[in-house]
């Protein structure tokens, strides 16, 4: 157990942040996904949702009107003292999840725009992004879309000066060291390497999204054949 | 089926308080964009504040109801009538079965909420009834209401002595506190966010003076203002994290937008100060071309307010008990 350095902010009166740092890393990230963890299960009455990102908690409540609590700073006190008794190295159950990949083609149109720009092959491209040590950082911009890092400096791609309008469900993306999976079609500005047949969100499922914050992720090459046939699979397997 | 719809308006959606715990997850709050309407129609028909009530937009719809129930409309006053005739709004009325309700001009505020005592047969999806647009799950097959639909009630009114109880019911008193019967207000308070400090001098001073106008796009995702650009003293990159309701958020080009029901659950663009929850309802009725202007409030100005708000309404529903007890004894 160890108390990681933290500050508390305010966001609002509906909203209390607490920073552990302020760069991108794995890191940080692992404390957020352990400190969210810790408060979630403090079951603190008013506490409506704990939102881990890369360097922050959010957790947002609603005042009780009888006691008029909890307050910015009955909050502040009560996660403080939670914080400072200690989080646990590794709180979160790291599951390790393959994402099989269909790269370039009309699955992936920027691999060759991103092999350009980084001055490595496709192959080359492919085999670091396959690379193990990815994490899911969090999910968020839409129901189960995951950001996904921290990739090699090579990949620290701003994004596309003019983003796509439409980006079809699936696709696998990455700008600035990270990677997204888009759970539906949704305008977007990463480039795009490949597709997963994967369904990353499905509201029928008793676990609606496919991936989980801390989730430990390897993307798995496949052939544009063997898409089709896992697309297949998960179209069946629709009730 | 005990409502059925002839018209749909041009946005109709079933919402409710929204749908919580799981925006680590992506899923969006949704919800009421005006709480306040919400549960005050709600509590006036003897619900409790958590069922979902139909959000109407500007435009209303027209409704058949097939069967007896009791209604209470509040929020934007959009000239309702039942068979042609004016109707009351912050009440309960009775509806009797072939009656029909529609909406006319727009007199006042942009968004009408409709509670049917009993509350609307809907299937709560991930624990709410609020229909998400963008992801096209809950309230009524997760989209806004269409022509044909039919609509079933979980609690229509038995026929027998109705002429009573719209009596008995319109008899009672009704008292509604200042703060939830407020009419809205022009000056839109907020709390200063931590990067505030960062925007230039007379950015700051524009947003608390200047009037910022409601531009057309604005919807329940977001308002997007225009007015004097807010721009930071040093442009930096913030790293993407959770937004809540009420968020200012200023992007590049220095137009603030407001994050509203529908928001993503996480944002990177700098956020420059918060709404007063207390007054996100007056900002959810303002429509485009409306203006706004800002005051700055302490956060424990803004939590008693909110407060005040919470008891409020716990007195309320305290006092409307005798409505609560006719409609459930009928």
């Amino acid at each position: 157990m160890t108390a990681p350095p933290f500050s508390l902010r305010q966001q609002g009166d509906h909203c209390l942040s607490i920073d552990f740092g302020d760069s991108i890393s794995v890191e940080t990230g692992l404390i957020c996904l352990t400190a969210a963890e810790k408060i979630r299960n403090a079951g603190i009455s008013g506490v409506t949702d704990v939102v881990p990102s890369y360097t922050a908690v959010a957790v947002h409540y609603q005042i009780d009107g009888q006691t008029g609590l909890p307050s910015f700073h009955s909050l502040s006190d009560q996660l403080t003292r939670l914080i400072e008794s200690g989080l646990p190295r590794s709180a979160v159950s790291s599951r390790q999840i393959d994402i099989p990949v269909c790269y370039g083609g009309d699955h992936g149109p920027d691999l060759n725009d991103v092999a350009k720009t980084t001055g490595l092959t496709e192959q080359q491209v492919v085999e670091m992004h396959c690379a193990p040590g990815s994490m899911v950082f969090t999910l968020g911009f839409a129901p189960g879309h995951p950001y996904i890092g921290v990739h090699d400096p090579l990949f620290a791609l701003p994004r596309r000066d003019v983003p796509r309008t439409v980006v079809p469900a699936g696709s696998v993306a990455i700008a600035n060291r990270q990677s997204t999976i888009y759970p539906t079609r949704l305008p977007g500005g990463w480039h795009i390497l490949g597709a997963t047949p994967l369904k990353l969100f499905d509201v029928t499922r008793p676990q609606p999204t496919l991936l989980l914050p801390g989730d430990q992720i390897r993307f798995v090459p496949i052939s544009p054949e063997e898409f089709d046939r896992i697309a297949a699979q998960q179209h069946q397997a629709q009730p | 089926m005990s409502l059925m719809i002839l018209k749909p308006g041009m946005l109709s959606t079933f919402q409710d308080l929204g749908r919580f715990g799981q925006q680590h997850l992506g899923v969006s709050v949704t919800g009421a964009m005006d709480q306040r309407a919400h549960q005050l129609a709600n509590l006036l028909v003897g619900n409790d504040p958590g069922l979902a009530t139909l959000e109407i937009t500007l435009t209303g719809p027209t409704i058949r109801f097939t069967k007896p129930c009791c209604i209470a409309l509040c929020g934007a006053d959009l000239s309702a009538t039942l068979n042609g005739q004016p109707l009351a709004m912050n009440r309960p009325l009775v509806i009797r079965a072939k009656d029909e309700l529609s909406f006319g001009v727009r007199q006042r505020g942009t968004r009408g909420y409709l509670a049917v005592h009993g509350g609307f047969a809907l299937t709560p999806v991930l624990a709410s009834t609020s229909t998400y647009l963008r992801s096209g799950f809950g309230g009524w097959q997760g989209r806004a209401l269409r022509r044909a639909d039919e609509i079933p009630l979980l609690r229509p009114l038995k026929s027998k002595g109705l002429e009573e109880l719209a009596m008995d019911l319109w008899a009672i008193k009704l008292y509604l506190p200042g703060i939830i019967a407020e009419p809205n207000r022009t000056r839109v308070r907020l709390i200063k966010g931590q990067q505030w400090n960062e925007f230039m001098a007379e950015s700051c001073a524009a947003l608390l003076t200047e009037p910022y106008r409601v531009s057309p796009d604005s919807e329940r995702m977001g308002y997007r203002l225009q007015g004097p650009a807010l721009l930071m003293t040093t442009p930096r990159q913030m790293i993407s994290e959770a937004t809540t309701f009420g968020t200012i958020q200023v992007p590049a080009g220095g137009q603030p937008i407001v994050l509203m029901a529908d928001r993503q659950t996480t944002g990177g663009y700098p956020k420059m100060a918060y709404v007063a929850s207390v007054d996100l309802p007056c900002l959810a009725q303002m429509g485009p071309g409306d203006t706004v202007y800002f005051k700055a409030i302490t956060l424990e100005q803004a939590q008693a307010l909110e407060v005040s708000r919470v008891q409020a309404f716990a007195t309320l529903a305290q006092s409307l008990q005798p409505v609560r007890t006719l409609l459930l004894n009928h």
